[in-house]
């Protein structure tokens, strides 16, 4: 069931941000939050596995390429809004995180969570992926083809 | 045929104290954790994710540590943990045309958009041994970084399939076959060969693929691109009907482009190998790639030269490592009974041919 508010492509970044984020990042933002809202589970957290698929030639028919671990779960916030996760990974702790987050953010308490959880992971992910990337383009090369001798 | 034995519970038990002991090895030297392993000895993790078929990394360096740095065994016991973890669903494919990434090279174009990106490779180093890394307390060299140039990394192959200079490759969402769920039935499509590669064992992947270097099944590649880095994985999730992205592996993807083929209605095209495989593990996708496109012949109206690496049944029933462990070391295990039948059978031809020999004789 989609939820028509706040929209799914919002919800839908903040939930990738969450899945992706390091673990203790998460724990760190979200103590430093300091909120500890009642919740029930709809589904404890559970361990399992997604089969990750690629595609022949890059672009091609999809093939199963191999399977990678995820944690799932869903909890219900006694204010009625239902929170989900879905994280690479066995950590229970993260998925419960990311789950009431996930719920937190249906409420009038998202502005608030943005700014002290979700905007300092987003800055976090963005700074390592630009260094791995400033790395990687230090090692740009360029080639120059040398005329071999019996040519020269 | 094996047959089931009983006893030998407190040799066996005690046999396993002492595989504990020999696994720790001198108390004196500190014991690995397993972010030393997963950090540090990474290539190594890499492959038993690959092999092992499961994309975690903690779990893949557990694995190390139990099996004493046997990685065949080691892919055994992530194999085994799979088993026992629900599927909870099937990615989207995922798209290694957005990559972070970490090494783009090609060799067919010198001057490629995008860029020759060399990564923390090995090449170009001189395969000395360094003897700083056995020294204590030494903190490698500081990391050059470079302004980022916004521009994509397009593939390769992109080039020529403009020009149509290559076979074109037809995208399909349809629900590959899964050789984990259904046992491999031959003849296998190419999505089944392209995942029974990617999990097969490195060491024979790249025996077969070299064999068509050298001419068994000969077919011509060059490394139309090589890249490494990591993509999203991306899953629809039931509960809400639209997908988000879970997290992310790092891949490695080689695209060969080989030799062409034509035909009358056809003008010439090159053709493609392709090989997708977790982590950094550019040896291994090279030769998926190679043996892909080996196993196309037929598809492409090629000739069986009858090269082993052109034999689906030949290369994908022997490329699993723990299917060949499997069988190959169950010999060791009793046999007392089968062999007993052997030794009384070879008596006995014996027996009967000390009695026919001196009527030969004669």
């Amino acid at each position: 069931m989609a939820q028509p508010d706040p929209t799914n492509d919002q919800r839908k970044a903040w939930m990738s941000l969450l899945a992706k984020a390091p673990a203790a990042d998460l724990a760190r933002l979200w103590a430093g939050y300091d909120a500890a809202p009642a919740f029930t589970w709809l589904r404890p957290p559970e361990i399992g596995m997604v089969m990750v698929r690629g595609r022949a030639g890059a672009i091609g028919a999809a093939f199963n390429l191999g399977e990678m671990s995820v944690t799932r779960c869903s909890l219900k916030l006694a204010s009625g809004e239902v929170g989900h996760a879905y994280v690479q990974g066995r950590d229970t702790a993260k998925a419960q995180n990311a789950a009431v987050i996930d719920a937190l953010m249906q409420t009038e308490a998202a502005p608030r969570l943005r700014t002290a959880v979700l905007m300092p992971l987003q800055a976090g992910l963005a700074a390592a992926a630009d260094a791995r990337a400033g790395k990687a383009a230090a090692t740009k090369v360029e080639f120059f083809t040398m005329v071999r001798g019996e040519n020269a | 045929m094996y047959v089931a034995v009983k006893g030998g519970e407190r040799a066996i038990d005690n046999a396993h104290a002492w595989l504990a002991e020999e696994r720790r090895g001198d108390p004196d030297v500190a014991a690995l954790d397993i972010a030393q392993i997963r950090e540090q000895l990474a290539l190594a993790v890499n492959r038993v994710m690959a092999e092992g078929s499961l994309y975690d990394p903690d779990l893949a360096a557990l694995a190390i540590k139990q099996a004493r740095g046997d990685l065949i065994e080691a892919i055994f016991l992530i194999r085994a943990y799979r088993t026992t973890l629900p599927r909870l669903g099937l990615s989207h494919p995922i798209d290694t045309g957005a990559m972070a990434i970490d090494r783009r090279i090609s060799a067919t174009f010198k001057d490629v958009p995008g860029g020759q990106v060399l990564g923390p490779t090995f090449d170009y180093t001189h395969r000395l041994l360094d003897f700083a890394l056995a020294a204590e307390g030494l903190e490698p060299p500081a990391v050059a970084e470079a302004p980022v140039a916004p521009d994509a990394v397009p593939h390769v192959a992109e080039f020529l399939d403009r020009e149509g200079l290559i076979q074109a490759e037809v995208a399909s969402d349809a629900t590959p076959p899964d050789l984990t769920r259904e046992p491999l039935n031959l003849p296998a499509g190419r999505a089944l060969r392209l995942q029974a590669l990617t999990r097969g064992d490195e060491g024979f992947v790249l025996g077969m693929a070299y064999s068509t270097q050298r001419g068994y099944g000969r077919n011509h590649p060059f490394v139309g691109e090589l890249r490494i880095g990591a993509v999203a994985v991306e899953l629809d999730i039931p509960e809400l009907g639209f997908a988000v992205e879970i997290g992310e592996v790092t891949v490695t993807e080689c695209e060969t482009v080989n030799q062409f083929v034509g035909s009358k209605t056809e003008p010439p095209q090159f053709t493609r190998g392709y090989g997708l495989v977790f982590g950094q593990t550019e040896r291994k996708a090279i030769s998926m790639a190679l043996v892909d496109r080996a196993l196309r012949w037929e598809e492409l109206g090629e000739d069986n030269v009858g090269a082993p690496a052109q034999d689906q049944e030949f290369v994908l029933y022997h490329a699993d490592n723990i299917q060949a462990t499997g069988f190959l070391e169950h010999i060791k295990l009793p046999h007392y009974v089968d062999f007993q039948s052997e030794l009384e059978l070879i008596r006995k031809l014996r027996r009967e041919a000390a009695v026919a020999r001196p009527e030969a004789a004669e």
